[in-house]
């Protein structure tokens, strides 16, 4: 009967503690809006929230990648530069009369097969992912410059624009593809096989092969997912300007998609970690950058302020599940 | 080796650690733990995996925070707890199973590791080899200072270890599993060491699952059992069954409880290994394994049959040979096609290239099935799962209170099991387990013994590797010895003639080896 009991509350308590550890981040990106609308009056406005969801969504989908990524121990650098790639195609695309609408599947395309190229090098010819995906950060940053001469693209009819500027039932269509993006997310990590052996790859690759893991193919999915969503990243970015730029677009994203895995409490050398996590990660980032410009806070305060909430975040996160650990 | 009477009451004791528990939440991993060890003693500590042998060290270490009301003596001085570097002055020192050597360091800068003699800032190279030298003359350790730890052996590591203990002058020595991967040359060569430092009056703490260390080392021998303190034996007290009572806390009547089974030569051959060689550390070996039967392979470690296991089983590419399953000659791409075609191997280092510890316990055992299990789409049939995972913890006794904690949290044992449990989900029809009982405690060895016995019965062809010669002959209707890559030779067993342990260890070592065994033998009398 005791023993039964302290069954329970063994469990119980596992259950609050995986709570509290999806949770994660939760109570700062709270506690960081409730503070930006005692400083600013005017953050907590549904105007104002429906702009910081269109801000964190391309990021919130990048992370959703880089979070496949991370948790098989790998890293993809190269989101930002597919990104900017696939939606110079998708503008250039957008502009052919009549069939515009095909710039979205060939943005995509673009990503996934740069994702593939990633995946492919990694997985078969055995390269180190983070010297891989440097080298295709530069390359697809130089093909993305290529493809418009080294100019901005422009399309003012864009046939997709409702993606970026448009509403369904009042909610940003940026923010449904994002949480579309989240969820479908989730459904691979939990609740399919493919799911739990990109866990299996990130904890421990060795005995992942040992148990008859193909996990070349593991990571041919999770850089294929990284460039597919670059892509989707893409079409939302050029949606949202009507342009696209090779030079510019997507500079420095992959850091903004990273540090969202890693706010959310996804483990750097992979196996642990939860796209839900990644999703709070993405909206403290934009909660951040749109906070701190209502506030009136200067361009260079925001990055310094940014990096230290970043790691004071992430340091108090550890602490907290130390003390919850065992050992 | 004469044991010196440490014991004796004139002498003041070196450690004195009284009533030490320790809480981590609601779980009790010591209560009320007490342990005295007197100067140039070989003090055993024994244990069930589990039982609170690596808390309390971690304790004496400083590792860990004991909690209020217990207290600890260094030399009848009450010592600081909770703090390593107060615990290292104070004279003790660690040596852990997994050792913590940097290897791209020399053996004389890890023996200074964190404590370089400097001048000006700068470390003194020439000061710490100058150092380094006579203590490694005292361990009578044939390499230089100089040489990089990662040209070493374990054994030697081991060496650099204990001689990392003697730069700061330690009293008192835990040794954590010393043997656990060494050969028996370097065995034999750490019994030396050993009993050199317990001749300069310093004290070991000794832990091990090794019977035959035990009756070789320990002048008194303490037990722990569910966290708590069970007594202590004299060396003159020392018996197997009473050691092994106070461990489990019951009487294992029999241990091994093969039933000896039919010869191999009229069942079935399942599997069958034709001149495989990998080229550089397995060469040319054939042998058969039969429906039903237990084939061991015994050797000393390095001499192959891990590098032979992971052959057959895909994990590495052979060089030459062929595989035969039922009479259908395999090609093995990588392990997941050995195990479509019915071949499971369980590794020998379970944390590495086994478990996945961040996993729970339900995952772990099902990884290698899901994909069969899963419905269309790919994806997991929870249900299965379960009960998949409740049926193992049960038909395998794993100890947990929920398949949904982290496999982790499990001790040696009941990992083992788990990593059993997932191969057998596999429904294999050759089983090879490499090292099944290492780092395991007894009670759990029974059970994997009773598990394999079932296996073996069920018709699966079972090939177990092992270092552990009483277990190997314990269990096994049939043995065979590797040495340098090669098969040396094979022992059957017999009803009115069993295996005999020297006819093993004179394959193993060959004929040069003889000797090395006789002196081996001499030191464990």
């Amino acid at each position: 009967m005791s023993a039964m009991q302290s069954g329970q509350t063994a469990t119980d308590r596992m259950r609050l503690r995986s709570t509290l550890t999806a949770l994660g981040m939760l109570p700062v990106l709270i506690l960081l809006a409730v503070g930006f609308h005692l400083l600013s009056g005017r953050f907590l406005s549904v105007n104002n929230l429906s702009i910081v969801m269109q801000q964190a969504s391309i990021n919130t989908v990048l992370a959703a990648g880089m979070t496949f990524v991370i948790l098989t121990g790998g890293i993809d650098l190269s989101v930002g530069s597919i990104l900017s790639a696939s939606a110079m195609v998708g503008v250039i695309v957008s502009l052919w009369p009549d069939v515009g609408m095909l710039g979205i599947p060939a943005a995509i395309a673009v990503g996934l097969g740069c994702g593939l190229i990633n995946g492919v090098i990694i997985a078969f010819l055995k390269l180190p992912p983070f010297i891989v995906t440097l080298g295709s950060l530069t390359a697809m940053r130089g093909i993305a410059r290529l493809l418009g001469n080294d100019t901005t693209v422009f399309n003012p009819d864009l046939p997709f624009d409702f993606i970026g500027n448009g509403n369904l039932f009042g909610v940003p269509w940026l923010a449904i593809i994002a949480l579309v993006t989240i969820l479908v997310s989730w459904v691979i990590l939990k609740r399919t096989v493919l799911g739990t052996w990109i866990y299996a790859v990130g904890g421990n690759v060795e005995a992942a092969r040992l148990t008859g893991i193909k996990v070349p193919l593991v990571l041919l999915f999770v850089y294929s997912m990284s460039g597919l969503l670059s892509g989707l990243g893409g079409v939302m970015s050029a949606a949202r300007l009507y342009a696209a730029n090779g030079l510019q677009l997507g500079q420095a994203y992959e850091l903004d998609a990273i540090a969202a895995v890693i706010l959310g409490g996804t483990s750097f050398v992979g196996g642990v970690g939860s796209i839900w996590g990644t999703l709070i990660g993405a909206l403290i980032i934009a909660v951040l950058s749109n906070g701190l410009i209502l506030v009136g806070v200067s361009d260079i305060w925001q990055y310094i302020i940014k990096g230290l909430v970043i790691i004071v975040a992430v340091g108090l996160d550890r602490y907290r599940l130390r003390g919850l650990s065992r050992t | 080796m004469n044991p010196v009477v440490a014991s004796s009451p004139a002498i003041a004791p070196v450690l004195e650690m009284q009533n030490i528990s320790k809480t981590f939440g609601n779980t009790r991993a010591l209560t009320k733990v007490s342990l005295t060890v007197y100067p140039g003693e070989i003090h055993a500590l024994m244990g069930e995996n589990g039982a609170g042998k690596s808390t309390l060290m971690k304790v004496l270490s400083g590792a860990y925070l004991a909690d209020p009301g217990g207290k600890i003596l260094v030399s009848g001085r009450p010592a600081v707890t909770g703090d390593p570097i107060k615990a290292r002055a104070n004279g003790i020192a660690v040596i852990y199973q997994e050792l913590s050597l940097a290897p791209n360091l020399t053996v004389a800068q890890n023996m200074f590791l964190g404590e370089e003699p400097s001048r000006l800032g700068f470390v003194d190279r020439a000061d710490i080899r100058k150092r380094a030298e006579p203590i490694l003359k005292r361990l009578g350790i044939g390499f230089s200072p100089n040489q990089l730890v990662s040209s070493l052996s374990l054994g030697e590591r081991q060496m650099v270890e204990i001689a990392r203990a003697l730069t700061t002058d330690a009293r008192i020595i835990v040794m954590d599993e010393p043997t656990t991967s060494l050969t028996s040359r370097e065995t034999e060569k750490l019994f030396e060491v050993i009993a050199s430092l317990k001749a300069h009056g310093i004290a070991i703490i000794y832990i091990s699952h090794r019977m035959e260390e035990i009756y070789a080392l320990a002048d008194r021998v303490s037990v722990l059992r569910d966290s708590a303190y069970v007594g202590t034996l004299k060396r003159s007290e020392l018996s197997a069954e009473r050691l092994v009572s106070m461990m489990v806390g019951r009487d294992l009547s029999s241990f091994y409880k093969k039933e000896h089974r039919a010869a191999a030569h009229d069942r079935q051959v399942v599997l069958a290994v034709k001149n495989v060689g990998d080229g550089r550390r397995v060469h040319d070996c054939s042998f058969d394994a039969c429906a039903g039967e237990v084939l061991a392979i015994a050797g000393l470690v390095g001499s192959g049959r891990t590098e032979l296991a992971r052959l057959i089983f895909g994990a590495d590419h052979k060089a030459t040979g062929v595989v035969t399953l039922n009479g259908q000659e395999l090609s093995l791409r990588g392990p997941h096609d050995a195990l479509n075609a019915g071949i499971a191997y369980l590794t020998e280092d379970r944390k590495a290239l086994g478990l996945f510890l961040d996993m729970t316990i339900n995952e772990n055992i099902n990884v290698g099935v899901i994909a069969k299990d899963a419905r269309p789409g790919g994806f997991l049939d929870f249900g299965k799962a379960k009960k998949r995972a409740d049926d193992a913890v049960s038909s395998l006794s794993i100890r947990t209170k929920s398949t949904s904690i982290n496999a982790g949290a499990l001790s040696g044992g009941n990992q083992q099991k788990v990593l059993l449990a997932r191969l057998l989900e596999t429904k294999p029809r050759v089983v090879i387990l490499d090292e099944p009982t290492r780092g395991v405690d007894v009670g759990a060895k029974s059970e994997i013994y009773r598990i394999i016995d079932e296996l073996a019965e069920s018709g699966i062809a079972i090939i177990v590797i092992s270092s552990d010669l009483p277990e190997v002959i314990g269990i096994a209707d049939r043995v065979l010895v590797m040495r340098e890559g090669h098969i040396a030779g094979e022992v059957v067993a017999s009803p009115d003639r069993p295996i005999e342990q020297e006819t093993i260890m004179a394959l193993s070592t060959g004929p040069v080896g003889r000797d090395t065994m006789s002196a081996i033998r001499e030191n464990l009398k």
